[in-house]
């Protein structure tokens, strides 16, 4: 067995064990009302098992990054795949320190599934081991991206924290703003989860979709045709192109004319995929439940003081801040200076780094100077790794530049 | 109003003071509840206390942490709108002069793109109005540390060892007791004081009270990061005055020596490759479609100096400094100057071959005949007595408007010839034109041609030319950002008094992050000495009330 399987099966048991041990995490929660038990006793041994199953998850994860370390030959973080996945570790591991100072253990309920969500995100793309292009042939690889991708992790948790403040404090006996602006969050949440299981049933279903596009020059002749392909069904078809391949439906209309990217009418239908698979997960639970999905979560914290979770958020993003500095910014100066003979360009991705670090940094002093604590704070901290999802993911995927070839 | 200034204590306070800077009671009552916030102290700041001069007003507005939060805010905002789309540098098509740039924008983003344009969005992070907000931060940046740095600076090197009553009741965390006729107070806050010493406190005492105090230094860390921030942009600023920042671009081809800009130095590219991927270097197999993946782009180059370099006009005399290859992420260094691999052009036709035939001696090979596309020879002899000369020569041949051949550049993308061969033994000379790998000679009948052979290529590597004299300054600043982080991030300011008044003891506690961590350590205290005290930690959202109060009290009237 090669190096590259076993890391792969590392990989896959690591996220079997995190799912296993968010299970373990919300019975320890639930469970503590169910008969003949100790509640806190229950809680305590249900932590701890939780807790051992994300540490053994850890350390399969670990032991996947170092074999796919050693069979590369360089530290796995050099395309989307290796990057999504190590952040995921890297959630963990914040999830490991903050734990230790904190021994919370409905953290586990909020932040395993953070990093699940990551790990499976990372699934959705290529996954083979390229060896490095002479760009990315630096030690500032290991150190830059593994640092930055550390600093992310935590603020991750700052994250888990603050939405878990929200769940705590938000009243939920009536409709009101919050309460609708914390469900628009658990469904963002839930149309990432929708794109996720959306690819990775349709990538074996060999379902796929296949347009002939034509190329408008600038007077509107075409110039050429290319040939596109849907992975998921057809909702939206690219601007006048004809399919050549039908999929398993036809598209309901037309990306407008605007739309003229290559990739741009797949991006949209994927979007469109995303949104519509999320309103129907949520839909779902609400069937179910018949409560928003902020009142089914809010038991889980209710013994829970609010000033701990405003503490954990904000400590999670006082440890974070200065390893994010460091690594995604710092060191990405000084290999910028190395690499391309300048340490800042306004590239895109340095741009939005940059907007991270603006953005915390404002959080920082608005809690600091103005008194911003519980609830804006924490809403500033869901915005913040919102910010961040945006500058790993949209930035990559969607804006062009240096960093592209991230993407691939 | 001068004896408003003057505490019970005794002591004198600034105008603007908060809290007493002796004995920490806030100088003006209200009420009981709402201590007054612990922020900076409770010290006097400049920016609250002058509000004459032009000078105050535009301190006082720098001074706002406010104003430097709403600068943060537009400029993250401005910074996002510049990566909507594309900035002109990064324009991913080649586009000539303005009008193209304007086409592009409009032909591929549609409306927006032109307003995005016409707004000069295109040029965002080089613009006027994001360059000042860059300043107005920099400015506000030094302005906030110098209103704050002074007084906290003055407040914590006296630390309050003995504080009123007031300010004990007054903190986040607090507790009292009634320890009893049988209390053993020197006992007891000695015992305090070694529990305290040894989680790391140093150890105040007056009277019945003690204060221990435990990094301290963590305070300094905002504003340690600050002037790093400082420093760092200083170095971007000073980076824009002449001769600080050099950024040039050469094109080298093997073997070709070319002067480096604005620099004594000369350049040869002895050899230029790129290197690719085997398929047994893979770590997996992978599917690419007879695609290749580059592995390694490098010139090999020799840098020389020009000794001549200060005297006009005098013929260059090289001198060689250094050799050695260029790598994307290796730049040669050279002193201060930096040359980075950044671009290639591979199998560029250098020179065109051809053989000379004499067709009246039976097709007879006469010699070979080498035109170098760069600098073709004027004349070369090629057999015994007979030379070809370069009449006329087109690099990137053209008709003009008006019919006649032109070059539309210099690079060799479309080379035309017009060469003479001449013959020593009769005295004749026959013209010919190369063009379009096709010989057409001047005259039908003619005794010689030239028989087109594979030309020579070359490979031009494209250089990235730096110095960047700052670059020390910037990483400096960097550092000092860092340190300043984790000073102020990784440690806390914890201070807690143990006081003894009137057979209460009293037990306060403050720290600038991290209440839980304080809580957990006073409580340990409160165990370990078995006081009758239960501990008490504000919530934020009261506090903050409170906060809010002060707040409103600290606008510059």
């Amino acid at each position: 067995m090669s190096l590259i399987t076993i890391s792969e099966w590392l990989l896959l048991l690591s996220f079997f064990l995190y799912v296993a041990a968010t299970i373990v995490y919300v019975l320890a929660i639930t469970g503590r009302r169910w008969a003949n038990r100790e509640p806190k006793e229950h809680e305590q041994r249900y932590g701890r098992a939780g807790f051992y199953l994300v540490v053994v998850g850890f350390l399969a994860q670990l032991g996947y990054v170092i074999a796919r370390w050693i069979a590369g030959g360089h530290s796995p973080t050099s395309n989307m795949f290796e990057f999504m996945t190590f952040l995921s570790f890297c959630i963990i591991l914040a999830f490991l320190i903050i734990y230790r100072i904190y021994r919370l253990t409905v953290l586990g309920v909020f932040v395993i599934p953070t990093g699940i969500i990551m790990l499976a995100y990372a699934s959705v793309f290529p996954s083979k081991v390229t060896p490095l292009i002479p760009a990315l042939k630096s030690y500032w690889l290991h150190i830059h991206v593994t640092t930055a991708a550390l600093g992310e992790g935590i603020l991750a948790v700052g994250f888990a924290a603050g939405l878990m403040y929200l769940v705590r404090t938000v009243p939920q006996e009536r409709p009101s703003k919050s309460t609708a602006w914390l469900e628009i969050v658990l469904v963002v949440v839930l149309m990432l989860v929708g794109f996720i299981l959306m690819v990775s049933t349709f990538a074996n279903l060999d379902q796929k979709t296949v347009f002939q596009v034509p190329q408008f020059d600038s007077s509107g002749n075409v110039e050429k045709t290319l040939e596109v392909e849907y992975l998921l069904p057809a909702v939206v078809a690219p601007y006048q192109s004809t399919i050549i391949t039908p999929g398993p439906m036809t598209p309901w209309f037309e990306a407008p004319a605007w739309m003229e990217g290559q990739d741009a009418a797949r991006k949209l239908n994927t979007m469109l995929w995303s949104i519509i698979s999320g309103l129907v997960l949520y839909g779902l639970f609400r069937l179910v439940l018949r409560k928003r999905l902020g009142a089914v979560l809010k038991p889980l914290l209710d013994d829970i003081e609010p000033d701990l979770l405003d503490e954990i958020s904000y400590r999670a993003i006082a440890i974070g801040y200065p390893v994010f500095t460091l690594g995604a910014l710092i060191f990405a100066m000084i290999w910028a200076a190395e690499a391309w003979g300048r340490f800042w360009g306004w590239d895109p991705k340095e741009v939005w780094a940059l907007i991270v670090w603006l953005f915390y940094s404002a959080y920082l002093h608005l809690r600091l100077s103005r008194g911003w604590m519980g609830t804006r704070s924490a809403w500033m901290s869901v915005i913040g790794f919102v910010i961040i999802l945006i500058t790993l993911v949209v930035v990559n995927l969607v804006i062009a530049g240096l960093h592209s070839y991230a993407g691939v | 109003m001068a004896d408003q200034r003057k505490c019970e204590c005794g002591h004198t306070n600034p105008v603007g003071t908060v809290l007493c800077e002796f004995c920490g009671k806030p100088v003006e009552e209200n009420g009981d509840r709402a201590f007054p916030s612990m922020r900076y102290e409770g010290m006097a700041r400049r920016s609250q206390t002058h509000n004459k001069t032009l000078v105050d007003h535009v301190w006082n507005f720098f001074s706002s942490v406010k104003i430097a939060i709403i600068l943060i805010v537009i400029t993250l905002i401005a910074a996002a709108v510049g990566t909507i789309f594309p900035q002109q540098r990064y324009i991913p098509v080649p586009v000539s002069g303005e009008s193209g740039v304007a086409a592009f924008y409009k032909d591929t983003y549609g409306m927006l793109g032109e307003i995005y344009y016409l707004l000069g969005f295109h040029k965002l992070y080089s613009s006027w109005w994001f360059v000042t907000l860059l300043v107005m931060i920099g400015m506000s940046l030094v302005i906030c540390s110098l209103d704050r740095i002074v007084p906290l600076y003055k407040a914590l090197s006296k630390p309050r060892v003995n504080p009123h009553l007031s300010f004990l009741k007054g903190q986040r965390l607090r507790g009292e007791c009634e320890p009893g006729s049988d209390f053993a107070a020197d006992e007891t806050l000695a015992q305090a004081a070694a529990i305290l010493k040894k989680k790391g406190y140093r150890i105040y005492r007056e009277g019945s009270t003690l204060l221990g105090e435990k990094a301290r230094f963590s305070r300094w860390g905002p504003y340690v990061n600050h002037i790093g921030l400082i420093l760092f942009l200083l170095g971007v600023l000073l980076r824009g005055l002449p001769g600080m920042y050099l950024d040039e671009f050469i094109w080298v081809r093997e073997g070709q020596t070319v002067a480096v800009p604005e620099t004594p130095y000369y350049l040869k590219n002895v050899e230029y490759k790129t290197e690719y991927y085997r398929e047994d270097e893979f770590p997996e197999q992978l599917d690419l479609e007879n695609r290749l993946i580059p592995k390694n782009f490098q010139t090999d180059a020799v840098l020389y100096v020009n000794e001549n370099a200060d005297l006009p006009g005098a013929e260059p005399k090289l001198r060689e400094v250094k050799s050695g290859s260029i790598t994307v992420n290796n730049p040669f260094v050279y002193e201060d100057l930096y040359l980075y691999q950044a671009s290639n052009q591979e199998m560029q036709l250098a020179a065109l071959n051809f053989t000379l035939i004499d067709k009246q001696a039976g097709n007879k090979e006469l010699g070979r005949v080498k035109l170098d596309l760069y600098e073709p020879e004027q004349e070369q002899v090629v057999a015994e007595g007979i030379t070809v000369r370069v009449i006329s020569y087109f690099p990137d041949f053209y008709m003009d408007e008006s019919g006649q051949p032109a070059t539309r550049t210099s690079q060799p993308n479309n080379p035309m010839f017009a060469v003479e061969v001449r013959s020593a033994q009769d005295g004749a000379a026959e013209k010919m034109i190369y063009v379009s790998g096709r010989i057409i000679p001047e005259s039908e009948g003619g005794r010689y041609t030239l028989q087109i052979e594979m030309p020579d290529f070359t490979d031009i590597t494209g250089l990235m030319v730096r110095k960047d004299k700052m670059l020390p300054l910037i990483y400096f600043g960097s550092f000092v950002v860092m340190v300043g982080l984790v000073m102020g991030f990784y440690w806390q300011h914890r201070r807690i008094w143990l006081h003894l008044e009137q057979g209460r003891l009293y037990l306060a506690g403050h720290t600038n992050k991290n209440w839980f961590g304080l809580k957990r350590e006073a409580e340990f205290l409160v165990e370990q000495l078995a006081l009758p005290m239960s501990l008490v930690l504000d919530s934020k959202s009261k506090n903050s009330a409170a906060e809010n109060k002060t707040k409103e009290e600290e606008k510059p009237t």
